[in-house]
């Protein structure tokens, strides 16, 4: 009998681990769901812009949660500048026609893919935009080319609401 | 804790005793037994005591007049700086003593790696001193950010955005870590939160520190063995409580030097510009005493590889016990040690020197070349050290050098009068 007995108290242990694992798990998890977005900063997810004083090879930076988006009107040698590109020369391959809906405007968050600085526009070596604080070099349409980031721009959900007026998120 | 059996004198000091020994602990903190050649590096652990307590008591006075939100932030500190009775005064006991506590840590961190202190059968003090390391280190950088200046929302952008390199689950843990989609007000309350707490966690593995030094007794500059209490040990109390005192006076001499007459030069200029999402600083580093590790994180062109190579530099620290196999503790006897240790000690500086660089050009390359160097320190060089280094014999006692003019007695005072 001595066996069974042990078996039985092995499983009660067991049996008790789990349901007091299960509860401590289910007073933590408000605990730590408590730092996630809030319904207020998850209610700020659209804004719309107004982009008809854009010059072709100008650009604008708009807020968008708390993130700045590069709206940038390209000009044709732009515009073929990152289409001629191959792409076995991308660290991240996306095609320049994935990463616009309309080719002349380039839209996309404004924040390097390395650790989250604001890169700067028609710098570094590509003629697009350069990071200061790692020294990450992007195309004229965003694309990673040279330094740590590890992958392109992130484009964000956008539509053209008109001609004068796009609606990011 | 029972080194020997006090009994107190009054009456009433012995019915307390028997119910809260507190009249113990003191005398095993008056009698302790210390190793009577430790020379000044020692200080450093008192120093270090000294140091976090100015950090609590001038973190509580500016919590009773700091704004933590976004949009007050700023001008709170201003306020301080401008407005409150001595606010700049505590603002500025506070931001140097950051800085000065870290300059007393990685004194008090190469003081161990020259004597060997993290050795059997220390190990659990060690530990213990890199996760307090590790803790001053978070809480230094939630400070930094409390201002809401440029670099202290860029600062924490670029460093919450480390968590981003982790696969799959990296961006969840960066919007969880911000409480939003990118640092904001919500990051702010809870930054400041934590930097209020990790002080008293830190107090409390002080403790720790501090009861575990006093299980084997303190290492000292020959690394032998001693008996305590024996002729080789003096009382803590007068004899290091004096030593500490004097050396910690030098030492707040050099705190009040950049208290009152640099307040500003271990900061940067652009933490006085309000935090603007919208624009990156040029050129952001971080706090000095980061930068080694910055270095080590931007010396690797891989977002993920980077981001494991800063981190292993820190905790590969917790694992020098046993990477280190020799048996001889001080570098005094340990001749080949001695020079890595310098190498060692010119690779941190220079790897902090090109982290406040740009980085590129040569600087990159000499930032590469010292990476490399760091990790073949722990774990090539000593390792290999540990079975092939022929060391000096050991003295057989701390007082024998001294009393026997051995062949030692030449190399121990040397160094000594060297270090």
């Amino acid at each position: 009998m001595p066996e069974k007995k042990s078996e039985r108290r092995k499983f009660l242990h067991t049996a008790s681990y789990t349901v007091g694992a299960v509860g401590v798990g289910a007073v933590v998890w408000p605990l730590i769901d408590q730092m996630n977005p809030d319904a207020s900063v998850k209610a700020l997810a659209s804004t719309e812009v107004d982009i008809s004083s854009v010059e072709p090879g100008k650009s604008i930076t708009v807020l968008w949660r708390g993130k700045p988006v590069f709206i940038k009107r390209r000009t044709p040698e732009e515009i073929a500048e990152a289409r001629a590109v191959k792409m076995e020369d991308l660290k991240d391959p996306q095609k320049d026609e994935d990463r616009t809906k309309n080719p002349e405007w380039l839209v996309m968050v404004g924040v390097c893919t390395h650790l989250g600085c604001v890169p700067l526009n028609d710098k570094g070596d590509y003629n697009g935009w350069f990071c200061p604080c790692h020294g990450s070099h992007y195309d004229t349409s965003g694309r990673i080319r040279k330094g740590p980031a590890p992958t392109n721009m992130e484009v964000p959900k956008y539509e053209f609401v008109n001609n004068n007026i796009i609606k990011i998120g | 804790m029972s080194d020997h059996e006090y009994v107190p004198k009054s009456k009433f000091g012995k019915w307390f005793n028997d119910r809260l020994p507190l009249l113990s602990l003191a005398s095993h903190l008056t009698d302790y037994p210390t190793p009577k050649n430790l020379n000044y590096w020692w200080t450093f652990g008192g120093i270090l005591t000294f140091c976090l307590i100015i950090q609590i008591v001038t973190g509580l006075t500016l919590a009773m007049h700091y704004i933590a939100h976004a949009d007050l932030a700023f001008e709170s500190v201003e306020h301080i700086m401008r407005d409150v009775n001595y606010g700049w005064l505590i603002r500025y006991v506070h931001a140097n003593g950051a800085s000065m506590f870290f300059l007393a840590v990685y004194i008090h961190i190469f003081r161990s790696l020259f004597y060997g202190s993290y050795k059997s059968p220390r190990e659990i003090i060690w530990i213990i001193g890199i996760i307090i390391y590790l803790l001053m280190m978070a809480s230094a950088f939630m400070g930094y950010v409390l201002p809401w200046g440029q670099m202290s929302f860029w600062g924490a952008t670029v460093i919450t955005s480390i968590f981003s390199a982790i696969p799959f689950v990296g961006e969840g843990i960066v919007n969880w870590l911000w409480g939003g989609y990118s640092v904001g007000n919500p990051t702010l309350t809870r930054f400041f939160t934590l930097h209020y707490l990790i002080p008293f966690l830190i107090l409390g593995l002080v403790v720790l520190h501090i009861w575990a030094l006093h299980i084997p007794g303190n290492n000292n500059p020959i690394g032998i063995d001693i008996k305590k209490p024996s002729k080789d040990t003096v009382p803590f109390h007068p004899y290091i409580v004096i030593k500490d005192g004097f050396a910690l006076l030098m030492f707040t001499i050099v705190f009040a030097f950049f208290v009152f007459y640099s307040p500003n030069i271990l900061g940067h200029a652009d933490n006085y510009i309000e935090a603007n999402p919208m624009v990156t600083p040029a050129h952001i580093v971080p706090e000095w005493y980061l930068l080694p590790f910055y270095a080590i994180l931007r010396s690797i062109p891989d977002k993920l590889m980077g981001v494991i190579a800063m981190l292993s530099a820190i905790l590969i620290l917790a694992a020098l016990p046993w990477l280190d196999t020799s048996k001889i503790r001080s570098a005094i006897f340990r001749p080949l040690y001695k020079q890595f240790y310098w190498i060692l000690v010119a690779d941190v500086i220079i790897l902090g020197y090109v982290g406040a660089m740009p980085a590129e050009g040569l600087y990159l390359l000499i930032a590469r070349i010292a990476t490399a160097y760091y990790f073949i320190h722990f774990l090539i060089v000593l390792p290999v050290l540990g079975s092939k280094e022929k060391t000096i014999p050991l003295p057989l006692s701390i007082t024998e050098p001294v009393l026997e003019a051995s062949s030692n007695l030449a190399t121990a005072k040397k160094k000594e009068s060297l270090n």
